[in-house]
């Protein structure tokens, strides 16, 4: 059989950059196949995708030697309408690539662009909403549509095409664990009736796992590190040494001692032989070092049965009550749209609870206004260019206390003094534009810092970071928590984040409280983690499997033993710093 | 969010029309309003615009709160037009019934009283059509048409993909207003004028750093789909020309014709009632 995708020692160099970001790449997929393409920040994957749909060289221009055939096809003389024929392309900001005003425009936006005539349009239109399910949608604009709606109708609007291979750049990067899993369902169910080629290029792979892959390619920095089976990876150390999370339940299993072997079948842990491990990891389970932590009593921030409705009579949030206390880290999660964001609006006033109030410190804040809570509650939006407005790192950080009035001899020593903290000192007169995503998620952060709160509350700290990346932030999140006593609050949707980062996690869901536990609880209980659009830990399944009565136990025993490793010198060198 | 001034769908023969009627019709419309100061043509027209503008089934939340805005402005501007030229009503009818001397050389005329009731109406034949337009107009069907009526479709596409995106960044700038605020960047009346000014910059910067990374992401989703492919496209939005839209078209120019020959037939743009 001829690859449809095949490349041949191919380079490639953006024009911008001194060094290619591919070398060497030998590549072949096969029709119908289902390829995931795995690598850290960087590594060149996505460069690999922009090959394949044409964006390379046609949007970012450079020089590439070897040779690239699609469907043996040249892209470079095809073109990138004509690549749009064979390659239908998913992007990662299901927002962003929505361009038509309603759902049936947008689908039928490639039809209008090939003067499809209109009756013919309507008719492909209704066809391929009903494979994505958005058919009752089709007149809704995107603000009325949530992420994982929008994503199925970017599906729509590629199938509609009939391309032969579909390329999804990290299509869980902006859903929820439930909803991410829907996806991967929904992809899989698109290669099982069209026939056609899938390449997915993620960097969640236990997630991207949920259904089958026929193979899955590592890269790592410009170069295919491997090329294999499922199976035959997730037995291997490559993942590790790249820099990526293995799923979760190979990770216990190797605490536990074993040695993951290929025929053991772990792609799935729900088909996955375990009968050669299980005695292994129960006793590891018995032996696990476990320590209970004592609870802070003073409270940081209480919020008091809390209401709130932007329009009378359909309330957003209903009668939420919680109490964080000084130097937690506690997460807030639930689907997309739960009302964790409108609860951070709250707390830092932007919006006016219905009824009910917030308390910090034990002191009632409801009369004070957003500037005074801004002192006390530092609020880290999800991306730094939603905050950065100073060229100059200094400035940025300086931003808090000079428009507070603060003098200027303070300032400049309070700002050094965060920036050294902050590990961003030797940069303190670097132009921000100079830094990387994650030095500049440091600024925001210490342009928060600086100001002395008693309460930091990140917005997804870490959505759409790799594992290094993400060790990286939440490790200094963790360092600060701890030598400062600042109360850490984060909104999240990242599982592992809450489990591995944080004592207790508020669940909401449908604006209700539905759960204030530990994480390990919250993912070991379907009911809740099925209300709140989580997904249950790949842990839960091993624990039961292995025969382990208590698999909360089992996940608090593990996140324990995962922290001691961290803390004693970091995983392979990976917590690398910026 | 409540969406201001924007297209909403219902289903009247006015949404139905073809949006390249529906700007012909308010084009000629304003422009007759705007040269005529014929009162009967005027006060024919407030009546007319306000039968249409019931029929499109407009509701108040889709307009009040401009409404109110312009109400405002339409004192402000009647306040203004009797200080800075009280008298221009005599002289443009050519008497001088005097009502009340209010003080120094201001005294409220007739005349004046007239003419600045000619501007008000005209104010109420010219909102409701504006209204209409923008409310019952499907941007994209209205790309559409000035795409079939010889109009570069990039430029129709242009205004559809504003109008798409404009809610996103509202959004972005509540969002980041917020967390300047919260970093003590005052906003409100506390703040003086020049200082808001300022602080805006806070703002304003960010949202355009967000707003690039949202204009990348879209032309390459737009290339990626193949805009821009051929000279010419289909649109799923479309519209024939109907017959409504050949009546409505030819009642439009008939009434700007009438209008304007009535209002010009004395060679003058005044009705006189004080002749």
């Amino acid at each position: 059989m001829t690859p449809i995708i095949e490349f041949k020692d191919y380079t490639f160099k953006y024009r911008s950059q001194v060094e290619p970001t591919l070398r060497d790449i030998n590549l072949n997929i096969y029709p119908g196949e289902k390829v995931l393409i795995v690598g850290p920040s960087g590594s060149g994957k996505s460069t690999i995708a922009h090959c394949m749909n044409g964006l390379v060289p046609f949007s970012f221009a450079g020089d590439s030697t070897g040779t690239l055939r699609i469907k043996g096809e040249d892209p470079a003389k095809l073109g990138i309408f004509g690549m749009s024929k064979l390659v239908g392309t998913v992007l990662q900001d299901t927002n962003g690539q929505f361009i038509g005003l309603t759902v049936a425009e947008d689908i039928a936006f490639a039809l209008e662009n090939d003067k499809v005539p209109q009756k013919e349009m309507f008719q492909k239109v209704d066809e391929v909403a009903n494979v994505v399910e958005v058919d009752s949608l089709l007149s809704h604009a995107p603000w009325e549509l949530s992420g994982g709606q929008k994503q199925r109708v970017s599906m729509a609007g590629v199938m509609v095409d009939d391309v032969e291979i579909f390329l999804f750049d990290e299509p869980l990067a902006n859903l929820d664990p439930a909803t991410g899993k829907r996806a991967i369902d929904l992809i899989d169910k698109i290669s099982g009736t069209r026939k056609a080629t899938i390449v997915i290029i993620e960097h969640r792979l236990e997630d991207a796992l949920y259904r089958d892959v026929d193979r899955i390619v590592v890269v790592g920095e410009g170069r295919i590190v491997a090329d294999v089976k499922p199976d035959a990876l997730l037995a291997g150390n490559v993942l590790i040494d790249q820099g990526i999370r293995e799923p979760l339940y190979i990770t216990a299993l190797k605490h536990a001692g074993c040695t993951v072997k290929e025929q053991s079948r772990p792609q799935h842990i729900e088909s996955m032989e375990l009968e050669p491990y299980k005695e292994q990891v129960r006793k590891w389970f018995k032996g696990a070092a476990f320590e209970k932590k004592t609870l802070n009593t003073e409270s940081a921030l209480c919020v008091n049965h809390l209401d709130f409705s932007y329009v009378e009579g359909r309330p957003v949030l209903k009668d939420i009550h919680f109490d964080i206390r000084k130097k937690e880290m506690v997460s807030i999660v639930g689907k997309n749209g739960a009302g964790k964001s409108t609860l951070a609006g709250l707390i830092c006033g932007f919006l006016k609870p219905t009824s009910g109030a917030i308390y910090l410190n034990g002191e009632d804040i409801s009369d004070q206004s957003i500037k005074e809570r801004g002192e006390k509650i530092g609020l880290v939006m999800q991306s730094p260019s939603q905050m950065i407005s100073k060229p100059l790192i200094f400035e940025e950080v300086a931003l808090g206390l000079s428009v507070r009035g603060v003098p200027e001899e303070e300032i400049k020593e309070r700002v050094y003094e965060t920036l050294k903290i902050c590990g961003l000192y030797p940069f303190r007169n670097w132009p921000v534009s100079a830094l990387s995503y994650g030095q500049k998620k440091r600024v925001t952060i210490a342009s928060i810092l600086v100001m002395n709160p008693d309460v930091i509350i990140l917005d997804e700290p870490t959505a759409g970071q790799d594992y290094r990346h993400y060790t990286e932030i939440m490790e200094f999140l963790k360092s600060i928590n701890e030598k400062f006593g600042i109360t850490i609050v984060m909104i999240t949707h990242d599982m592992h984040l809450m489990l591995e980062y944080t004592d207790r996690a508020i669940v909401i869901a449908d604006g209700q409280l539905l759960a204030d536990d530990t994480p390990a609880n919250v993912l070991t209980n379907e009911v809740i983690a099925d209300k709140a659009y989580l997904k249950k830990t790949s842990l839960y399944d091993l624990a039961v499997r292995c025969g382990i009565p208590e698999p909360s136990q089992f996940v608090e025993r593990f996140i324990h033993h995962e922290r001691g490793q961290r803390e004693g010198g970091g995983r392979n060198g990976k917590n690398s710093d910026l | 969010m409540a969406r201001i001034l924007t297209y909403e769908e219902k289903d009247t023969w006015i949404h139905r029309l073809s949006g390249v009627t529906k700007l012909v019709f308010f084009l000629l419309w304003t422009l007759t309003s705007m040269l005529t100061y014929d009162t009967r043509v005027l006060l024919v027209m407030v009546v007319f615009s306000f039968v249409i503008y019931s029929m499109s089934r407009t509701k108040w939340r889709q307009v009040g709160s401009v409404l109110k805005f312009i109400a405002v402005f339409l004192v402000i501007n009647l306040i203004a037009i009797f200080f800075f030229a009280p008298y221009e009503g005599v002289n443009i009818y050519g008497s001088r019934t005097e009502l009340l001397h209010l003080f120094g050389n201001y005294t409220i005329t007739k005349e004046q009283l007239f003419y600045e009731f000619n501007v008000m109406i005209k104010y109420f034949t010219i909102v409701p059509a504006v209204f209409m337009f923008v409310v019952t107009t499907n941007p994209s069907e209205f790309a559409a048409s000035l795409n079939r009526i010889g109009v570069s479709y990039n430029i129709g596409y242009a205004i559809a993909i504003a109008l798409r995106y404009i809610p996103d960044v509202q959004d972005d700038f509540t969002q980041i207003k917020h967390a300047q605020e919260a970093r003590g960047i005052e906003m409100s009346s506390k703040a003086s004028f020049m200082s808001r000014v300022r602080n805006m910059a806070s703002i304003i910067f960010p949202l355009i750093f967000t707003s690039m990374d949202r204009i990348d992401v879209v032309s390459n989703a737009m290339e990626l789909r193949g805009f821009g492919k051929h000279k010419k496209r289909t649109w799923y939005a479309g519209r024939k020309f109907t017959a409504a839209d050949y009546i409505t078209l030819a009642v439009t120019v008939l009434i700007t014709v009438t209008a304007l020959v009535i209002t010009f037939y004395d060679g003058s743009r005044f009705y006189n009632p004080f002749l």
